[in-house]
């Protein structure tokens, strides 16, 4: 199946480093979240903690996204998520959800280096001070004109996820934040 | 520039995170209603010096929509609350009539 | 002449030179310079020409009020007219040219307004070009456009960098003074997040220049220590070069931070726009010096006297050596007692108070300068420079009593408080009579969204002068901002120890009409105090109205120094007290920002996003013809060398018609709504009955908004019992998406539904024309023969190795199947398609294809037979409308008498009788004309095309009684006056039985 699949561009090495991640799994999944059965039902194939509002979980299986009250995003390696997918309809039975495979309709990217921080508060108005922002939290905003979500891996890494037709655009607004002269060291 | 606390999400939400809806606590009317309770429902909407309440769509993030209590004087905010109610919630309306003294719900003074 | 002097001047560096340009002539200053204190080193006195007389113009100031010095700075794309010579660093190769005049500064033929200057006063232009009327456009204006304007229009394009940064701060304190410091060190001691910030390149305000003393020693080293202090604060962070340009609702700021302005070599980004929130923000902008109104003032070597401090001890240059000093306040004695300091002379200082000045003015008489009270300056005598000064009393009309001649001439009418940013947001202003300045009034601050007051000023800007004054109210502010009851220990500073100031607002203050015509109140735009009366007179008596009239305070400086002695003209014109006249608004930005910052990093290929599909990449390459459809890119044809795009678009119909044509549909929205509730959610959405659609069945379907006009369309997909897939335009995918969930969320949150835009997920292809069929069964993979898979229905299955799902819908009329693949797959489809397809003759056509064959078909098009104002009933889709369903959205409207009224216009077919293509839009003519003398009108064009298949042109149109009217010939207007003939016809032109879709 891979063959099938066009390749993403180099990265950019600016003040961090900007790369288009390898297609990932995503699942989107809507129903009750404040069901105990439905809860019950998802922790079955499900192997990470369920993320509070705005939070992220990981495990070296999957990510697990708060996208809104009612609605998750699963993630997971790219070929995994057929799998994942009849799992969970299996486990969620005749409970009131919606499942959609959207691995193809996001693209995710990483942001890498010391100043990750400041490069996303260049396109996105969110508070991104190490005490107002920090891994595990999971933030769904705009960055510049268009909607996009992200997350903090760690104190140097960024995981941005938008629209895959708008993928170009994201990369080179990235780039262009990420342009070498243009650092403002606001927290180093 | 706007900021309202989106109730589904509790994200403090920027004015260009979020889209208007117009006027909030709407009744609708369908078929079988009458010309004037149809035209008070699709065209007549309040346009108060005071307090306001609102219609908001938290676009670029959980995608929810609230509502908001706001003064349109001094863009005070008195409270978001939950899209899925027909009026705004009690404490709510005590917290407004305690700021604004004279007012009360559907009085729109 | 105005010179370096050899000692002073703490700003600069004398061991390095720089060198620069200014109007071709080269010239050097130091490191440090200012391009104002660089060209006064250089004897270049004159910098500009007024806007209206074209005057000749000097620098009148040291900071971002300047109103005279404005230039053209740099070259190519790096050109910038209107910059501020006051606030523009030297910087090693700097190209400056001076504005408003022609053809040189020095001689200026412009300057004839000036000796016209009687005849154009206030509102001059709107009583003169009125009449005759048709003078304005071809006379008037081009005169004036000619004559007017301050910089050149920039021709190349900005080749800098800008961008935009997000940040939050607890407290941003504004401005770098002892103020500034004071309250960032009082903020930055709770622990909280502080941005401190500061216009200039350097800390310390005004207060080093001023003098006096912090703790027993020098401001300087309490500037040094304070700032030593903050930086090892883990929570403050200090900005230089960084103006506060705007204070908006819930603590929304805007900073502008000239990053390298002052050294364009570099590679950083020019400017950065910093949209900041702020819980509190303290400003402690300080304060700016009002010129004294006499006669000449406007005279190169007229200048503030606190600006001529500046020049001396920033930069070490005098602006003249015989200086007077004229002033109603006491602060202008620091002036005098500097110059002397400096080895220059103060032949006299006129001070306007019968009883003079304190301390100072002793300290100023030890030093023996002279000094005359109740006095004024009658007139300054000079041209393009200060000659002499007539004296006179204050108390008078002007009878002159001496003349003393001198080549500069300090005034200081008193200091203004900044108050703009505390403005901004709502903040109000107190008049304060003693001192004669507007100051906050603290009972009505500006209120933030919890309805607490969220801006403070502090110290100068706050009206709190003296160095002792001034850092105790910082520490007050500031404690009243953080709601910290710890009161900061603060060190002693020197008192004011000054003279109360004195109301000056015409010097002397009996001058007759000569004089009051000869003295500025606003150097940039030419407004005199006599026109600002004149505006009284004639019933210009609010304040907005006068500056209207008058233009006081319109220009770039926005009346930093004319705003005050204008209102204070005003209201003695007026016979009115100052704080009844008013101030006019204060509004962002505080000076003018750059444009390039405001777009910040939006320019190029990131100055909009460009939505592109699985396939984009290949249309591109091939050279497609693009056109913007929302915010996508598709390709409107294909056109080959040689060809135009009409004739591409009729090869790609053709060939479709006839053979095989593939189209990108990947923008087609997507949508999946699910649920026990989807079916009666379904219905509500659509105007058809949607819940009895079959699995495995799709149906077209309508949707309208509540006010009953059709808002999208497009073919619904039944997945299982609870799920269907609902196709929109490509423009309303977002849009119908939002729809669906704010009656889910507001209105029906009950009903168990859930939707999700699938849209992007999937790269989809209409594969379409007689080989159809033949070219997806070489592929192989799914049995997709007529019998199992009929028309208007779709099944998931693999063509050739890609997972799809088939769509059997035709918008073409042509035998076609929609197919979607997940959008990774969709590049590598496509080109399956092409390949395999080309025995069958494929051919990939665009969307104007696309729109001529659904014409040919009779379909309608969102956007084009729709406008917002159109109802299904319109278009003759009553079989798309449920009249067995209750309810549904737009229901109750389209029961309307106006929506139920006969007179609509319907759609109908539209055929000429010469074959022509109607032109877009075209109105058909009726009978009689309107109230307005109009033509009246009875239908118009919706689309209209030429048609390949028909050869001949084709079109639709809304007209009244269309339907009923068939065979009826109506005429349509052209632009050009002339009529088209054109017969009604049925809208369907093309297999009108379907039966070529149906094989």
């Amino acid at each position: 199946m891979s063959n099938l699949i066009s390749q993403a561009n180099a990265p950019f090495e600016g003040y961090v480093t900007v790369s288009a991640d390898a297609p990932m799994g995503m699942l989107t999944l809507r129903g009750d979240l404040s069901s105990k059965p439905f809860i019950t039902a998802l922790k079955k194939s499900v192997s990470t903690d369920l993320p509070s509002a705005c939070q992220i979980t990981h495990d070296e299986k999957m990510s697990v996204a708060w996208m809104s009250p009612d609605e998750l995003l699963i993630l997971t390696p790219y070929d995994q998520v057929a799998g994942l997918q009849a799992k969970l309809q299996k486990a969620l039975g005749k409970k009131h959800f919606l499942l959609a495979d959207v691995s193809d309709a996001r693209v995710s990217f990483t942001v890498s280096g010391d100043k990750v921080r400041e490069v996303i508060a260049k396109l996105a108005p969110v508070d991104l001070a190490p005490d107002h922002f920090a891994p595990g939290m999971f933030r769904r905003t705009r960055f510049g004109q268009i909607s996009a979500a992200f997350w903090l891996l760690s104190e140097t890494e960024a995981r941005v996820i938008c629209f895959r037709s708008v993928a170009e655009f994201m990369f080179n607004q990235l780039s262009a934040a990420a342009r070498p002269g243009s650092e403002v060291d606001l927290w180093s | 520039m706007l900021i309202l606390n989106c109730p589904y999400c509790s994200v403090d939400a920027e004015e260009t995170e979020l889209t208007p809806g117009g006027e909030a606590h709407l009744k609708r009317f369908g078929p079988g209603s009458s010309d004037a309770d149809f035209e008070g429902y699709l065209f007549q909407r309040e346009n108060p010096k005071g307090v306001h309440f609102e219609r908001w769509r938290h676009a670029n993030g959980c995608g929810k929509w609230f509502h908001a209590a706001r003064c349109t004087v001094t863009l005070e905010v008195f409270g978001t609350y939950s899209a899925q109610t027909t009026e705004p919630p009690k404490n709510l309306q005590k917290t407004i009539s305690k700021k604004r003294p004279g007012w009360s719900w559907r009085e729109f003074s | 002449m105005s010179t370096r002097l050899s000692a002073g001047g703490r700003l600069i560096d004398k061991s390095k030179q720089i060198s620069f340009r200014f109007n071709g002539k080269h010239m050097t200053g130091y490191a440090g310079d200012s391009l104002a204190s660089a060209l006064l080193a250089n004897d270049q006195m004159l910098v500009g020409r007024s806007f209206k007389y074209h005057r000749p113009r000097g620098v009148v100031a040291s900071g971002s009020e300047e109103p005279n010095g404005l230039v053209n700075l740099g070259e190519g794309g790096q050109f910038e007219p209107n910059q501020r010579i006051t606030t523009t660093e030297l910087f090693d190769g700097l190209a400056a040219t001076s504005q408003n005049h022609w053809p040189s500064l020095d001689f200026d033929v412009g300057v004839i307004n000036n000796s016209l200057a009687r005849f154009l006063p206030a509102g001059f232009y709107y009583k003169m070009f009125i009449h005759p009327r048709p003078f304005w456009k071809h006379v008037y204006e081009p005169i004036i456009r000619y004559s007017a304007g301050l910089g050149k229009a920039p021709k190349d394009t900005d080749d800098s960098i800008y961008e935009h940064l997000y940040s939050f701060y607890d407290f941003v304190v504004v401005g770098g003074g002892v103020a500034g410091l004071q309250a960032a060190k009082t903020a930055g001691d709770t622990g909280a997040r502080v941005l401190l910030v500061e216009q200039a390149s350097n800390w310390g305000g005004r207060a080093p220049v001023d003098g006096g003393e912090i703790a027993g020693e020098p401001v300087d080293n309490f500037v040094d220590q304070t700032l030593t202090a903050l930086k090892k604060m883990k929570n403050v962070t200090l900005r230089t070069r960084w103006m506060a340009a705007g204070i908006y609702d819930h603590g929304y700021m805007i900073g502008y931070e000239r990053i390298n302005d002052h050294d364009p070599s570099d590679t950083k980004p020019r400017h950065r726009l910093w949209r900041i929130r702020a819980g509190r923000i303290i400003t402690a902008t300080g304060a700016i010096e009002r010129p004294l109104s006499f006669a000449g003032n406007d005279i190169p070597g007229v200048i503030l006297a606190s600006a001529l401090r500046d020049y001396v001890v920033n930069f070490g240059v005098s602006v003249g050596d015989r200086t007077v000093v004229v002033t109603n306040n006491d602060d202008a004695y620091r002036t005098a007692i500097t110059l002397k300091n400096a080895g220059l002379e103060v032949p006299l200082i006129v001070d306007a108070r019968p009883h003079g000045g304190g301390a100072l003015a002793d300290e100023a008489r030890a030093l023996g300068i002279r000094v005359e009270t109740g006095k004024a300056i009658a007139k300054v005598h000079g041209a393009k420079r200060v000659q002499s000064v007539s004296i006179c009393a204050q108390a008078g009309e002007g009878a002159v009593l001496e003349e003393v001649s001198c080549d500069c001439v300090a005034m200081s009418g008193g200091w203004s408080p900044v108050v703009h940013l505390w403005s901004h947001c709502g903040g109000k202003l107190l008049w304060d009579e003693h001192e004669i300045f507007f100051r906050p009034d603290v009972h009505k601050p500006p209120l933030d969204q919890d309805g607490t007051p969220f801006v403070y000023a502090a110290g100068a800007a706050n009206g709190c002068f003296g160095l002792d004054e001034l850092l105790q109210d910082a520490a007050t502010q500031t404690g009243a901002a953080t709601g910290s009851k710890k009161t900061p220990k603060l060190p002693n500073a020197s008192p004011r120890a000054e003279a109360p100031i004195q109301a000056v607002w015409m010097m002397p203050q009996g001058a007759g009409i000569k004089l009051r015509s000869k003295a500025w109140l606003d150097f940039q735009n030419d407004v005199k105090v006599s026109d600002v009366q004149l505006a009284a007179q004639e019933g210009f008596e609010s304040v907005e109205h006068a500056k209207r009239y008058t233009t006081l305070g319109m220009a770039t400086d926005q009346g930093k120094l004319s705003n005050i002695n204008g209102l204070a003209t005003l209201a003695g014109a007026l016979n009115a007290d100052i704080p009844q006249v008013g101030t006019t608004t204060f509004r962002p930005p505080y000076t003018p920002i750059s444009m390039g910052s405001i777009a910040g990093a939006a320019r190029g290929e990131i100055f909009q996003p460009i939505r592109k599909t699985p396939m984009q990449s290949w249309h591109e390459e091939q050279g497609a013809y693009m056109e913007p459809v929302g915010q996508w890119r598709r390709p409107y044809c294909f056109p080959r060398a040689g060809e135009s795009h009409d004739q591409a678009v009729i090869r790609e119909i053709n060939q479709t018609r006839n053979f095989l044509g593939l189209l990108d549909a990947s923008t087609l929205g997507k949508i999946l709504v699910s649920g026990p509730d989807a079916g009666k959610f379904m219905d509500m959405l659509y105007t058809n009955m949607m819940s009895t659609l079959k699995v495995g069945k799709c149906r077209y379907g309508l949707m309208c908004s509540e006010n009953g006009f059709l808002s999208d369309d497009g073919v619904v997909a039944r997945i299982d019992e609870q799920t269907f897939l609902c196709h929109t335009t490509t423009g309303g995918a977002d849009r119908i998406h939002a729809h669906m969930e704010e009656w889910l969320q507001t209105e029906w949150w009950d009903w168990k539904v859930y939707t999700a835009n699938l849209t992007e997920q999937y790269a989809q292809v209409a594969v379409v024309g007689p080989n159809a069929r033949k070219v997806l069964e070489k592929l192989g993979g799914m049995d997709l023969s007529k019998e199992a898979l009929g028309f208007m229905e779709w099944a998931d299955g693999k063509i050739g190795e890609f997972d799809a799902r088939v769509y059997r819908i035709s918008f073409s009329g042509e035998l076609s199947y929609e197919i979607a693949v997940p959008a990774s797959q969709g590049l590598v489809f496509w080109n399956a398609l092409l390949e395999a397809g080309e025995e069958f003759g494929v051919m990939p056509y665009g969307t104007e294809a696309l729109h001529v064959m659904r014409a040919e078909k009779g379909f309608i098009m969102i956007g084009d037979e729709t406008d917002g104002t159109v109802i299904p009933q319109d278009l003759g889709l009553h079989w798309a409308i449920s009249k067995k369903k209750t309810d549904f959205l737009g229901k109750r409207a389209q029961e309307r008498t106006h929506m139920t009224d006969p007179d609509r216009w319907q759609l109908v077919g539209l055929e000429t009788a010469d074959g022509s293509v109607l032109p877009d839009g075209a109105y058909a003519v009726g009978t009689g004309k309107n109230a307005n003398g109009q033509l009246n009108t009875v239908g118009r064009v919706t689309s209209t095309y030429y048609s390949p298949t028909l050869k001949r042109g084709i079109a639709m149109g809304l007209v009244h009684n269309g339907p009923s009217r068939m065979g009826e010939t109506i005429e349509f207007a052209k632009v050009d006056g002339s009529r088209v003939p054109a017969k009604i016809v049925d809208q369907v032109y093309y297999d009108k039985d379907g039966e070529k879709q149906n094989v």
